[in-house]
């Protein structure tokens, strides 16, 4: 007879001292883990509901200027400084560690229309409604020293936006016409317009840096290559574009914030339809700013929120708002991916975090395998309608929900009634537009 | 660990390979190395000591062998100079592999959905390499199972528990005994998941809970009534004891926690550990459920079958089954008022019904004698035996071991599902008629309550030798349980995800998507998915680069020449066509005599 019983030493299985961990043998055989799915599911599900317990996004209000906030720039350099232009002139540098205003000079007078740090770091730009372009030293005026700026260029007329090239010493203003700069000379290096007489911003390639495109008042988007004399091509939309951000992973792509509500996706190539059309605000956007990885932008609009898109869905993933916060100006995303900066009429410029839910601060390990668990949980069982449900929840305020309703409202009614005409003309002669298609006029070359 | 073994090598560093033909460049070679390394020669002589039982007569052949084998070597040499007997990652044997197989490859779409497709890919090479490394963790698994083997002609159900219990070490061999428990008999047995536990619930009243590998008495009352079935919950910490009328939660120290009036007259108790469901089947012929975890009561369904004293529990996928005195199995889950699934499985009642731990075969047996074997992923039978006495009550163990109780005789049999069993593994006779039978989880030992007590029997190869720390660790500290305690309630599925397919809820919904989708065309009045429709682009690739202008040019240049040559060669053909036609016509009149030819020279 030949036997053998299972017997266990206990030794092998349980802690020797106190001091020590407890041991914890693993079988991953499946058949010792029984409902792998519904247990998963389970998770995924309180992963979820944790998730917008936790989402607090607003991390600080900084006050200080006295009125409101018309542009922002973020440190070449420096994660942690910010500056900002307000609506009588006023510049203000902020230490964002601290909260903190570290110094604040009078620029212009009226509005700072726009500001950019240089890609050193030791200056910054601003244009303002003076007409003049102003560049400063980054580093506060020694004591008993006059705050004044390096060089002060006088234009014709008022500039409305400003951009510095990526690594030269060029820089681009917008106006009446759209001026190239360089940074030794007084006067404009090359002028470009193409029968526009108003632009609302310009914006240099980040990757393809002799290229930049700007916004102009008769609805079209402009790109130019610096190196030439005369503008690329344009497509004009159906409204006017405010801003445009390009995405700095795949610098072919850039986004525009439209008055129509939208936002744009175009690839730089293929003008004569947007790649994406982003929906979700229900009043002009104003601002837009890509995250520094390109997979999500944000936006500022004038219905007071922020929205966070992501770079290839039509909607929104996240909304921020506050009680106080009146219509969003200008928004930036901090170049390490984990803060959003927005500045609005109000005067105050509002600290948020990208990711609501986020922890800030060291995370421990076990912490780390926790959140990229529940992560990967959250991400394969998203499509489950109890679990969208909840991701998807958000808290709106009053009026904008109720806009939003109203705006979907419309929309079906138009949808219907083009319908309606196509199911009673003749098959063929009421083409089917796609919301891609619609919003563009025409592409000039 | 046999398991190694199962790993074959495929390229052997010593393998005889057959000698490729001389060269010219070996011979100069050989030299070379002989004149050089000496070194090297002194390891050939040591690797040549060890070598020498092979014949002397190939000898003269080995060391040129030897040095062609090391030549091959070098390629993957390591730092120390000897090459690597076993290059590149461990061989993976292909059963283990299997057994951590979750599903079959998805069908990727053709053509579109690049998306999708890339992260099919990614989802599939991850889940690829998961399935790997949890095959290579398991051949690292430190226990192996038990195992009862016969000398020749002795068979294994002859060999009695006292001989079984001397052969095996001291600690296994405690693990045979009796508890002589005749005052209170028959008795009820259950063991706490992760086997540390057991529970005696005697019918005349008597429970008692120990801690059976210490032989520690956690606690022993007399609920002064009859006890119809008794049944630990999600830990040892509590335990529910279904009285004459009601149905009782009381805690380890025995103290009563809650007595439960809305289940009444309980004769079967299961517990679903991951559902925190108690169900219980009474003799008014309801089925109900409690929910253990907030102690509400989740269904409580009729079945309209009379007195429901057969019962278990699917662990594949919460399923109870039910046996009823017409012959019929009955499947049942809480969200619906009708049975899932009814089998006729016996001519005479069902006495006994249970599900193996992966959810493929059932084993009942009737008062018709008959056990028989049922897959019920098909619901179909498999096998059927004939017990002369029938058996009472059925159990199976983690390994798939089948213990039936026939009277005061407990029979264990191996494999009843794969292939027809003549005798029985193991067999035992106990004190009194057997009423209650449990396997021990993670032990090779069987619990039987009987009328004279309790007999805990000792059957090699019937517990699982490795258990996971995370889910039940017979091991576990308080704290650890504590600890696991909260997760495992943080883990608890909603009744409502019962079903016959546990991975349901993995499946896409194609139903719905399809739905969603036809109202979404209905809405917008066309299809949003839909294929665009082509539009060719009249692109003209490569017509403007200047070479090929240049060459057209030229073409066209060439055929004016060549229309103006082509009219000349035509009517050159024309000229040369009527002149010879002429010259015809003048040679045919000359060919004509006229009569004054003859006057012609």
């Amino acid at each position: 007879m030949k036997v053998k019983v299972l017997s266990r030493n206990p030794d092998d299985y349980v802690r020797e001292t106190k001091l020590d961990i407890q041991r914890v043998p693993r079988n991953y055989d499946p058949t010792l883990h029984p409902f792998e799915v519904g247990r998963e599911y389970t998770r995924a599900l309180n992963a979820t509901k944790l998730e917008r317990v936790f989402a607090k996004p607003f991390l600080a209000s900084l006050d200080g200027h006295r009125d409101g906030v018309n542009c922002m720039a973020k440190h070449s350099k420096s994660l942690s400084t910010l500056l900002s232009g307000s609506c009588d002139g006023e510049v203000k540098v902020w230490n964002l560690s601290t909260h903190e205003c570290v110094h604040t000079l009078q620029a212009h007078e009226g509005f700072v229309r726009g500001m950019v740090v240089r890609y050193c770091g030791t200056s910054f730009f601003t244009v303002g409604d003076d007409k003049t372009i102003k560049q400063w030293k980054m580093a506060a005026p020694a004591y008993g020293e006059e705050e004044e700026p390096l060089n002060t260029i006088l234009g014709k007329t008022v500039f409305t936006g400003l951009d510095h090239h990526q690594k030269d010493g060029v820089f681009a203003t917008c106006g009446q016409q759209v001026d190239i700069w360089d940074e030794q000379r007084t006067s404009p290096i090359r002028s470009f317009s193409w029968g526009v007489d108003s632009f609302s911003s310009v914006s240099f390639n980040p990757v393809e840096t002799e290229l930049l495109a700007s916004c102009a008042s008769d609805r079209s988007i402009v790109l130019y290559d610096m190196r030439e004399s005369a503008p690329l091509k344009k497509v004009i939309m159906t409204m006017r574009s405010n801003t445009l951000c390009w995405n700095p992973m795949e610098a072919y792509y850039f986004t525009s914030a439209n008055e129509d509500y939208n936002l744009y996706t175009y690839d730089m190539r293929y003008l004569n339809r947007p790649v994406i059309v982003h929906m979700d605000h229900v009043s002009a956007v104003l601002d837009v700013d890509y995250s520094p990885t390109g997979k999500e932008f944000v936006s500022a609009s004038f219905d007071k929120t922020i929205r966070i898109f992501p770079k290839d869905g039509g909607h929104s993933r996240e909304v921020y708002h506050t009680k106080r916060m009146q219509h969003v100006i200008c928004v930036k995303w901090s170049a390490d991916n984990k803060y959003i900066l927005s500045g609005s009429d109000e005067m105050n410029i509002r600290l948020w975090k990208a990711n609501a839910a986020e922890k800030l601060g060291v995370l421990t390990p076990r912490e780390k395998v926790a959140t990229n668990y529940s992560q990967k949980l959250k991400e394969k069982f998203q499509h489950h309608p109890q679990v969208r449900r909840i991701a998807r929840h958000r808290h709106l305020p009053k009026n904008i929900f109720h806009q939003t309703k109203e705006l979907r409202v419309m929309k079906e009614a138009r949808r219907r009634k083009e319908r309606n005409v196509r199911k009673h003309s003749r098959p063929g002669s009421v083409p089917v537009v796609s919301e891609k298609e619609k919003h563009v006029v025409t592409v000039v070359k | 660990m046999a398991s190694v073994g199962e790993a074959t090598l495929k390229d052997s560093h010593v393998g005889k390979k057959k000698k490729p033909p001389a060269r010219y460049w070996e011979e100069l070679k050989e030299k070379e190395e002989k004149d050089e390394n000496k070194v090297g020669e002194d390891e050939e002589k040591s690797e040549a000591a060890q070598q020498q039982e092979e014949g002397d007569e190939q000898e003269t052949q080995k060391g040129k062998k030897r040095k062609q084998e090391e030549e091959q070597r070098d390629g993957n040499k390591s730092i120390s100079g000897k090459s690597d007997p076993f290059p590149g990652p461990a061989p993976i044997p292909e059963g283990r592999v299997q057994k951590f197989k979750r599903k079959e490859k998805t069908k990727k779409p053709r053509r579109h959905h690049k998306k999708l497709k890339d992260v099919i890919t990614r989802s599939e090479e991850v889940a690829e390499m998961a399935q790997k490394e949890a095959a290579r963790f398991d051949l690292l698994l430190p226990e192996d199972a038990g195992f009862l083997e016969g000398d020749e002609d002795e068979d294994t159900c002859t060999i009695s528990q006292e001989d079984i219990a001397d052969a095996v070490d001291i600690t296994s061999g405690t693990k045979y005994f009796n508890l002589k428990l005749s005052q209170f008999g028959p008795y009820r047995v259950d063991y706490s998941k992760t086997g540390r536990h057991l529970l005696l619930g005697g019918r005349r009243g008597h429970i008692a809970c120990i801690d059976w590998q210490s032989k520690q008495l956690m606690c022993e009352i007399n609920v002064m009534e009859s006890v119809n079935d008794v049944k630990w919950l999600h830990s040892e910490t509590m335990y529910a004891v279904a009285q004459k009328k009601w149905l009782y939660i009381y805690d380890s120290n025995g103290i009563e926690l809650h007595c439960i009036r809305k289940f009444n007259d309980v004769l079967r108790m299961q517990f679903l550990p991951y559902h925190f469901l108690l169900a219980t089947a009474s003799s008014t012929s309801f089925l109900q459920y409690l929910d253990v975890s907030v102690g509400k009561e989740v269904a409580a369904i009729c079945t309209k079958t009379g007195r429901l004293d057969v019962m278990c529990q699917n662990p594949h996928n919460a399923i109870i089954h039910l046996g009823h005195s017409n012959g019929t199995v009955t499947l049942w889950s809480p969200n619906q008022k009708e049975a899932l699934v009814k089998m006729l499985c016996h001519q005479g009642g069902v006495r006994s019904v249970a599900v193996d731990k992966t959810g493929t075969y059932m084993v009942t047996s009737g008062m018709d004698k008959k056990l028989k074997v049922y897959d019920i992923r098909a619901f179909k039978p498999l096998k059927s035996y004939f017990l002369p006495a029938g058996a009472s009550s059925l159990s199976l163990s983690q390994r798939g071991l089948l213990s039936a109780a026939t009277g005061d005789i407990v029979q264990v049999y191996r494999d009843v599902w794969s292939s027809p069993v003549t005798k029985p593994y193991m067999a035992h006779r106990v004190p009194g008629t057997v009423w209650g039978l449990h396997f021990c989880p993670f032990e090779d030992v069987l619990g039987v309550g009987h009328g004279d007590g309790f007999t805990s029997m000792l059957v090699p190869g019937s517990g699982e030798p490795n258990f996971d720390g995370l889910d039940a660790n017979p091991y576990r500290s308080a704290k650890q349980r504590q600890e696991w305690e909260v997760k495992a309630l943080l883990d608890k599925i909603q009744p409502d995800l019962i079903s016959l397919d546990p991975t349901e809820l993995g499946h896409v919904d194609h139903a719905t998507f399809q739905q969603k989708h036809q109202d979404r065309v209905q809405a917008l009045g066309y299809d949003p998915l839909a294929k665009e429709r082509f539009v060719p682009r009249f692109k003209k690739k490569g017509r403007s680069s200047t070479g090929n202008v240049e060459r057209r040019k030229k073409q066209v240049a060439h055929e004016d020449q060549r229309d103006v040559i082509r009219k000349t060669v035509q009517e050159k053909a024309k000229m040369e066509k009527e002149r010879s036609e002429r010259e015809k016509k003048k040679a045919g009149l000359s060919s004509q005599r006229s009569a004054l030819d003859r006057f012609k020279k």
